[in-house]
């Protein structure tokens, strides 16, 4: 790899043993990927909760923070996903006081290294979305692909240690979706039938996702056409992401970089796979369960938006969830201050619901607390959350919104294919 | 017939290293797979349910799913409950950074599909700097 001497001297120590591991980060992961030289990064968007971290990662976040000042700041603005634990929330839930303590010192030794807890996944929503041609480091699937496709904005999945490394040197390797040449399309889908709630856009995305064979492979989709709103196409990307590990789609006709066909393939176009209602209706099918048990209801998997906070409660006013049943909503901080200022999160709770700031389900240590409450059998609208809890000891089922409340209120799962 | 088998693909991160193989036409995500403290794999619908992957060289198709694979097989590695080394077909991004950050010997793209190359309890070496597997009797 080309290093100037800016990135030299800081492998070479001459800046502090911080940014010496992010450059030794960076060189190792570029090479890897025959990257030529760095690209310099606007913003930083880091995941690491403390269940990815584990003891080991936050002894280490810990040693960089007791670093002089200036040896350990960022450079650029960077920002966090969401935490593992909800401070107000966790004994409730039943996450232990070993798990608090260890987002307690991660979020410390973030906050000394200038990090700012941002607490969210949606921060392409909520905090400042990047724009078209940015070159930016962001460490979750649904802000990566969003960003990349539906802001035109450039990044690869950059997981924690190259997140924290692009941010305490404001570069990264120059490969992968920085290069025209990956954002070029690969696969060909036509859609016939457009997706009717949030559930059916992540089940389209989980579809497209299983079919995806390697983290280069770019869907393109035609059939679909705009309008799509920002909170639909987050969750087509958020699922696509994360069945598929890949960060980069295209939507002839609605996002920026597909005008036409013409402009995301070269030469002749592939085959075009056809995705139907069917396929949408088997794929949800796959995850009824044998019968109609409910121990909790999960809006998360991304953390909800302000206007899918006011669905919701829109969906639960008048309403009371069953005592049998537990239904969490998870949003970023701020959003919940909105909610708390607006009334919708009086709605929520005043029904039974419970709004948890910061954090997301599965990173939430999503398999004790579900041991610890019972929690088997679980209801979503968000296909990533269903894909995922599978291996967490859940029997998850997908459905929409207004099925998920109504299952919660009856107690049981009531409503369309139950 | 004797002698052994050599694999080449991309140099990676890690040490030379040996083990026996632990092998599946299957994905790979720390977080999505694992129960990282009993040190198997425990996602129902994974080829490898229920096997333990503690000093195994595993070999696996690509990776699939999130981020947090990233930090988590260094956290692996530290608590003594790791691969010896992993192998795929294609890695992402997420695994290149969290093999480099845990210093755990990683190659992938070969010449074949590796996960039908080998077999499970074959005895595999490991030589990420050269980018080679060398299967058989040393």
């Amino acid at each position: 790899m080309k290093l100037d001497d800016n990135q030299q001297a800081m492998l070479a120590g001459a800046q502090g043993p911080a940014r010496r591991y992010a450059m030794e980060q960076i060189v190792k992961v570029g090479s890897f990927f025959d990257a030529e030289d760095c690209v310099a990064v606007s913003q930083v968007h880091l995941m690491a909760d403390p269940e990815a971290l584990g003891p080991s990662g936050v002894d280490f976040l810990e040693s960089l923070a007791r670093l002089p000042e200036a040896d350990r700041r960022v450079r650029i603005p960077s920002i966090t996903d969401p935490r593992g634990v909800d401070f107000d929330a966790y004994k409730r839930l039943g996450q232990t006081d070993a798990m608090a303590d260890l987002e307690r010192r991660a979020t410390a030794a973030f906050e000394a290294l200038g990090f700012m807890m941002t607490n969210t996944c949606i921060n392409y929503q909520s905090v400042i979305p990047p724009v078209k041609g940015e070159h930016i480091a962001f460490g979750d699937t649904g802000s990566s692909i969003y960003a990349n496709s539906v802001l035109g904005a450039r990044t690869n999945f950059e997981g924690g240690p190259s997140a924290l490394a692009a941010a305490l040197t404001g570069y990264t390797p120059r490969y992968g979706y920085h290069l025209d040449r990956h954002r070029r399309g690969s696969s060909l889908f036509e859609i016939t039938d457009r997706p009717r709630d949030l559930a059916e856009w992540g089940a389209l995305g989980g579809i497209v996702g299983r079919a995806m064979s390697s983290y280069w492979e770019v869907p393109v989709l035609t059939g679909l056409t705009a309008p799509i709103t920002s909170d639909e196409i987050k969750q087509f990307g958020a699922a696509l992401a994360s069945f598929g590990s890949t960060p980069l789609f295209h939507m002839v006709g609605v996002t920026p970089e597909a005008p036409s066909l013409g402009a995301v393939f070269d030469g002749p176009l592939p085959k075009a796979r056809r995705i139907s209602r069917a396929d949408i209706d088997t794929l949800i099918a796959s995850y009824t369960p044998k019968d109609d048990k409910l121990d909790v209801v999960v809006f998360a998997g991304p953390q909800l938006s302000l206007f899918e906070m006011q669905m919701l409660a829109n969906c639960m006013a008048g309403k009371r969830v069953s005592k049998d049943v537990t239904l969490l909503a998870t949003t970023s901080p701020d959003i919940k201050a909105a909610a708390d200022r607006m009334g919708l999160t009086a709605t929520i709770e005043g029904a039974g619901g419970t709004v948890l700031s910061g954090v997301c389900f599965y990173q939430m240590y999503a398999r004790e607390i579900g041991a610890a409450n019972g929690w088997k059998r679980l209801m979503s609208n968000s296909a990533k959350l269903v894909n995922i809890l599978g291996g967490y000891g859940y029997e998850p089922m997908l459905a929409s919104m207004e099925q998920c409340v109504d299952s919660a209120v009856a107690g049981r799962i009531v409503g369309a294919g139950a | 017939m004797s002698g052994q088998r050599i694999y080449r693909g991309h140099k990676g991160p890690g040490k030379a290293v040996s083990g026996a193989a632990l092998v599946a036409s299957d994905n790979f995500s720390a977080r999505y797979d694992l129960d990282l403290t009993k040190g198997i794999f425990s996602r129902p619908a994974h080829k490898l349910v229920g096997e333990s992957y503690v000093g195994k060289v595993l070999i696996l198709n690509i990776a699939k799913g999130g981020v947090a694979t990233a930090w988590m097989l260094r956290e692996m590695v530290q608590s003594g409950r790791a691969p010896v080394a992993l192998i795929l077909n294609y890695a992402n991004p997420i695994m290149g950074q969290g093999a480099a950050f845990a210093d755990l010997p990683l190659i992938d793209r070969f010449d074949e599909d590796i996960t039908k190359a080998i077999a499970t309890g074959e005895h595999v070496h490991v030589d990420p700097a050269a980018g080679t597997l060398t299967v058989g009797p040393a």
